[in-house]
C-alpha cells in the first residue's frame, strides 16, 4: 500500500514535473504560456529532490525516478505541446492501471499503444455511407434471372417444346471444345435467353456468341422471328418527305433567276433490303452488355450497309448509338455496323454437319439455276463418326446463306427497277446499260472443303478436342478467317456454332482503305461558260471602226435609197 | 497466370488437368521459382501453349517454354537482336503448327561493287519464330498493377507480398498499370512528374503513356468483381486483377499477329 501510494505521489510529481518541464520547453520555443516559468524551475527541481528521497527510501529498482527521466526526454521530443501533455497523462495512467513489472522497457510500447488506440476510437465514430458499388448494381439485376414465375405449371413446361436447345448440354460441349465464357456465365447467359424467349415471343431462339467492344461488349442472341411481323421505317419516309419538299423550293427560286447549270450525276440507285424472313435478314437479333440486362433489337441489314462493312475496319465501342467514323462511310451508326458484322459472320461460319439439313423439296430440276434458299432439318440424318468430322471438311456444309457482292442474298437486277424510279426526270436520252450480269455465289449447303484459300491460310482448321480419349471426344471446327467463330459436332446429332471474337475478319498482311475516287469530270463544256479572253483596247477600237465604217456605208446606201426614190 | 490459380475458359477440362501436372515437373526439373501459363499461339495445324519460368529477379530471370500436347516442353531459345532481323524478314502469314517448319525469304542483294548480284536467302524456324513473337509480346503488352513487384536498391526485382490490390477507384485508371519490361519512357519524364513516384514500385512504364491512346479497352466484368485489361495492339493478350485482392496475371491466347491496322480500327 505504502508502495503504491508512493508510486502514486511519485507519478503525480512527475507530471508536476512534466508539467514544468513543457513550460520550459514553450519558454525555448517562444511560445509565452507562462510568465512565471522560471520559479516553477525552482519548484520542479525541488520535486525533483524529493522525488529523489522517496526513491532512495525504497530497496526496489529506481523506477520513479527512471520514469520522471523518460517522461522528460519525451516531453523533448514532441513539440506538438498540448497533445504530447495529454498523452504523456494517458500513458501515465495506464501505467498507474496496469502496472507492469519492467516500466522502463515498455513505456516506449505503453505510448505506441495508446496512441494507436486513439485512432481507433475516432475512426468508429464514422458511420459507413451505404454506397451500392457496380456489382451490388448487377447482382440486383440479375437475381431475376433465376426467379421461377408461379403462374406456370410445372407439367405444361415439361411436355412443351422449348424454343431453348438443352443449354447445359451445350456449355458442356463448348467447354469441351475449349471455347466459351465459363460455365457460370455460360449459364447466366442461357437463363437471360430465357427471358427474352418468354417476353418476345419467339419462335426459335440460340446463343450466337459474344462480341467484345473496346468499352463493353456484347452478348447476341440469334432468333427466328413471329411470321407477319412488319418492320416500321418512319424514318426513311420523312427523309424522302423532306427531300421532295426542299426541290419544290429550289424549282421555285429557280424560276426567278435564270437556271443554274444542273449536274448530271445520278447517285446509282440504292439495292433494296431484303425482307425478313429471307436472305440477310433471315434471322433476327437481340443484344445485351451483360446476362440480366435488357436485350435490345439490332435494326435489320441492308445492301449497302454490308457492302460498307466489307470495306472498313473498326473496333466496336459498346454503345448501339456510336457513330461509325469510316471511310468510306458507314450508312448507320454502331448498331447498324454490328448487325452488318453479325449478318456477314453467320454467312460465312454457320455450319453443320452434312446431311442434318436438307434443301427443301419443292424446287424441282426445273430451278437448278435459282439459289436453294431454304432448308429443313432431315429427319432421316444418322450422324457422322466424329473422327471423320475432324478429318474431311467435306463432312462439314454451310447453311448460312452466302453473301453477294452486291450485298444481297439474292441477287436483284438493279437495270430493271432504275426505269421505273425513273418518273420525275425529264426526258433525256437513256442510253440502256448493259444488262448486269446476274451475280453468283456458291449455293447453299456447300461442303466446306470448297472453301476458297484466302492469303494462303486454309479457311478452317479441325482437331478433337480430346485425342487421349477420342471416344467421347468432340470434333471442333475452327474458322481462320473469322478468328473467334468456332463449330462444334458431337458423335450422334447435336452440334453448335458460337463466335466470340472482335468481329473483324482476317485481312492478310495489312489493311489498306479504299483510296478516294477519282474527281468527276468537268462539266460538259459549252459556248454560254466557255471563257474567253476580254478583247484588248486596240481589238476594241479597231471592231469599232469597222462598225461605224458600217454604218456609215449602210446610212450611204439608206441616203442613196432615199435620194432614188426622192429622184423616182 | 498463375499454374494454381485461374484458368480461362479457352481450355479444356483434358488441357486443364495436364497443365497442372506437367508444370509441377517443370518447376522441378529447371529449378524455376515459379512457373505461369503464359499463353496460347494459334498455328494451322496445331497450337502452342508457352509457359513461362521465373527465377530470382522476376524481370531479367525469365526462360520461355513451348509444348504442343500440354505435357512434353521444350525451350524456347532467348530472341537475340540477329534472331529477330531474321524473323521479321522472312516469317510471313500465320504460324503452321510445326516447330520444324521453315519460312524461307530470298533477297537480291548487290555487292559493294554493283557489278554482282547475290541473292541472299534467310531461312528462320518457326521455333524461333514462336520465341521471337513471345519476346515481342512480352516486351510490349506484358501488364501488372502498380505496387504488385517492388524493386529492391540493388536492381532486383521481386514480388510485393504485402500487395494487397488496387483499389475500385484506382482500377479504374489506366495510370495504375505498368508494362513489365525495360522502361523505355521513365527517363523521359520530368522532375516534376517523377516526384510523386516511388522509385520502389514506379520503375516501370505506365500504360497510359502508350501511344496510340485508346490502345488498351479496360472493362469489369461481373459488375466489378475482374477488371479487364484487352491489348488491341496483340489480339488475344488479357490482363485481369480482381480489386482488392492480390489476384493478378496476363494471357495471350491469338495467333501471334500483331495488329498493324490499329490506327485505322479506333
Amino acid at each position: 500500500m505504502e508502495r503504491k501510494q508512493d508510486s502514486s505521489e511519485g507519478t503525480l510529481q512527475a507530471v508536476a514535473l512534466l508539467k514544468t518541464t513543457m513550460l520550459k520547453q514553450s519558454s525555448k520555443s517562444g511560445l509565452n504560456l507562462n510568465p512565471a516559468a522560471d520559479k516553477v524551475m525552482v519548484d520542479s527541481r525541488k520535486l525533483r529532490s524529493t522525488g529523489l528521497h522517496s526513491d532512495v527510501s525504497m530497496k526496489d529498482t529506481p523506477t520513479e525516478l527512471e520514469l520522471t527521466e523518460n517522461v522528460c526526454t519525451l516531453a523533448h521530443i514532441s513539440v506538438k505541446l498540448s497533445y504530447s501533455y495529454d498523452h504523456l497523462t494517458r500513458v501515465l495512467i495506464k501505467v498507474m492501471d496496469e502496472q507492469p513489472q519492467d516500466v522502463v522497457d515498455v513505456i516506449e510500447d505503453i505510448s505506441r499503444d495508446v496512441k494507436r488506440a486513439l485512432f481507433e476510437d475516432k475512426q468508429s465514430i464514422l458511420r459507413d455511407l451505404p454506397q451500392t458499388t457496380a456489382a451490388e448494381l448487377l447482382a440486383e439485376q440479375q437475381r431475376p434471372l433465376f426467379s421461377r414465375p408461379e403462374n406456370n405449371e410445372q407439367e405444361d413446361e415439361l411436355q412443351q417444346e422449348t424454343p431453348l436447345p438443352n443449354v447445359s448440354e451445350i456449355a458442356f460441349y463448348l467447354e469441351q471444345a475449349g471455347v466459351g465464357l465459363g460455365r457460370e456465365e455460360m449459364q447466366r447467359i442461357f437463363l437471360a435467353l430465357k427471358q427474352l424467349v418468354e417476353s418476345q415471343e419467339l419462335l426459335c431462339c440460340r446463343l450466337w456468341g459474344k462480341i467484345l467492344g473496346t468499352v463493353s461488349s456484347y452478348i447476341v442472341a440469334e432468333a427466328e422471328c413471329r411470321e407477319g411481323e412488319e418492320e416500321e421505317e418512319p424514318i426513311s419516309d420523312e427523309a424522302a418527305e423532306e427531300e421532295e419538299r426542299e426541290t419544290e423550293t429550289q424549282e421555285s427560286d429557280e424560276n426567278e433567276m435564270d437556271p443554274l447549270p444542273q449536274s448530271t450525276y445520278k447517285p446509282p440507285p440504292v439495292v433494296p433490303k431484303e425482307p425478313i424472313g429471307t436472305g440477310t435478314n433471315k434471322c433476327v437479333y437481340y443484344v445485351c452488355k451483360e446476362p440480366g440486362l435488357p436485350w435490345v433489337k439490332l435494326p435489320s441489314v441492308s445492301p449497302a450497309q454490308i457492302a460498307a462493312a466489307r470495306q472498313i475496319r473498326k473496333f466496336f465501342n459498346g454503345k448501339l448509338e456510336a457513330p461509325v467514323n469510316s471511310y468510306p462511310p458507314f450508312p448507320g451508326n454502331e448498331a447498324n455496323y454490328l448487325r452488318a458484322q453479325i449478318a456477314r459472320i453467320s454467312a460465312g461460319t454457320q455450319v453443320s454437319p452434312q446431311g442434318f439439313f436438307q434443301t427443301g423439296e419443292e424446287e424441282g430440276d426445273e430451278e437448278d439455276e435459282a439459289p436453294r434458299d431454304s432448308y429443313e432439318v432431315n429427319s432421316d440424318f444418322e450422324g457422322v463418326p466424329v473422327n471423320e468430322m475432324a478429318e474431311s471438311l467435306s463432312t462439314w456444309v454451310h447453311h448460312g446463306h452466302h453473301i453477294l457482292p452486291q450485298g444481297r442474298c439474292i441477287w436483284i437486277n438493279m437495270a430493271v427497277n432504275s426505269e421505273d424510279l425513273n418518273e420525275e426526270g425529264e426526258a433525256e436520252e437513256k442510253e440502256e446499260p448493259d444488262e448486269p450480269e446476274p451475280e453468283v455465289g456458291p449455293p447453299l449447303l456447300t461442303p466446306l472443303s470448297q472453301d476458297v484459300e484466302m492469303f494462303n491460310t486454309p479457311p478452317w482448321t479441325s482437331k478433337m478436342s480430346s485425342t487421349l480419349t477420342p471416344q467421347h471426344a468432340v470434333a471442333v471446327l475452327r474458322s481462320n478467317l473469322w478468328p473467334g467463330a468456332f463449330a462444334y459436332a458431337c458423335g450422334g446429332k447435336k452440334f453448335e456454332n458460337i463466335y466470340v471474337g472482335w468481329g473483324l475478319k482476317y485481312a492478310g498482311e495489312g489493311y489498306s482503305p479504299p483510296l478516294p475516287p477519282q474527281p468527276q469530270r468537268e462539266y460538259p463544256s459549252d459556248s454560254e461558260i466557255t471563257e474567253a479572253l476580254d478583247p484588248s483596247l486596240e481589238e476594241e477600237q479597231a471592231l469599232k471602226e469597222v462598225l461605224e465604217e458600217q454604218q456609215d456605208a449602210q446610212e450611204e446606201l439608206e441616203d442613196t435609197d432615199e435620194e432614188d426614190e426622192d429622184d423616182g | 497466370m498463375d499454374s494454381q490459380t485461374l484458368y480461362p475458359s479457352d481450355l479444356n477440362v483434358e488441357q486443364r488437368a495436364a497443365l497442372q501436372t506437367s508444370l509441377v515437373i517443370l518447376q522441378k526439373n529447371y529449378k524455376f521459382q515459379r512457373v505461369l501459363l503464359w499463353g496460347k499461339v494459334l498455328g494451322l495445324k496445331a497450337d502452342y501453349f508457352i509457359a513461362q519460368g521465373r527465377g530470382e529477379d522476376e524481370m531479367k530471370d525469365r526462360k520461355n517454354l513451348y509444348s504442343l500436347n500440354c505435357v512434353d516442353w521444350f525451350l524456347l531459345p532467348p530472341a537475340t537482336v540477329p534472331l529477330i532481323d531474321q524473323v521479321s524478314s522472312a516469317a510471313k502469314g500465320r504460324f503452321t503448327g510445326d516447330p520444324s517448319h521453315v519460312y524461307e525469304h530470298r533477297d537480291i542483294r548487290r555487292r559493294g561493287d554493283g557489278d554482282e548480284e547475290e541473292e541472299v536467302v534467310t531461312k528462320v524456324n518457326e521455333e524461333i519464330r514462336l520465341a521471337v513473337t513471345v519476346h515481342h509480346i512480352e516486351e510490349e503488352v506484358s501488364v501488372v498493377p502498380r505496387g504488385a513487384f517492388v524493386k529492391s536498391p540493388h536492381g532486383l526485382v521481386q514480388i510485393n507480398r504485402s500487395f494487397c490490390g488496387l483499389s475500385y477507384s484506382e482500377s479504374e485508371k489506366l495510370d495504375s498499370f505498368l508494362h513489365f519490361s525495360k522502361p523505355k519512357n521513365l527517363k523521359k519524364k520530368s522532375l516534376l512528374e517523377t516526384s510523386q513516384l516511388n522509385p520502389a514500385i514506379d520503375f516501370l512504364d505506365v500504360l497510359s503513356d502508350d501511344i496510340p491512346k485508346g490502345s488498351w479497352s479496360l472493362q469489369f466484368e461481373c459488375g466489378s468483381k475482374v477488371c479487364v485489361l484487352r491489348s488491341l495492339l496483340w489480339l488475344g493478350l488479357t490482363f485481369y486483377h480482381l480489386p482488392m485482392t492480390p489476384h493478378h496475371g496476363y494471357f495471350y491466347i491469338g495467333d501471334g499477329a500483331k495488329n498493324l491496322d490499329l490506327p485505322f480500327m479506333l
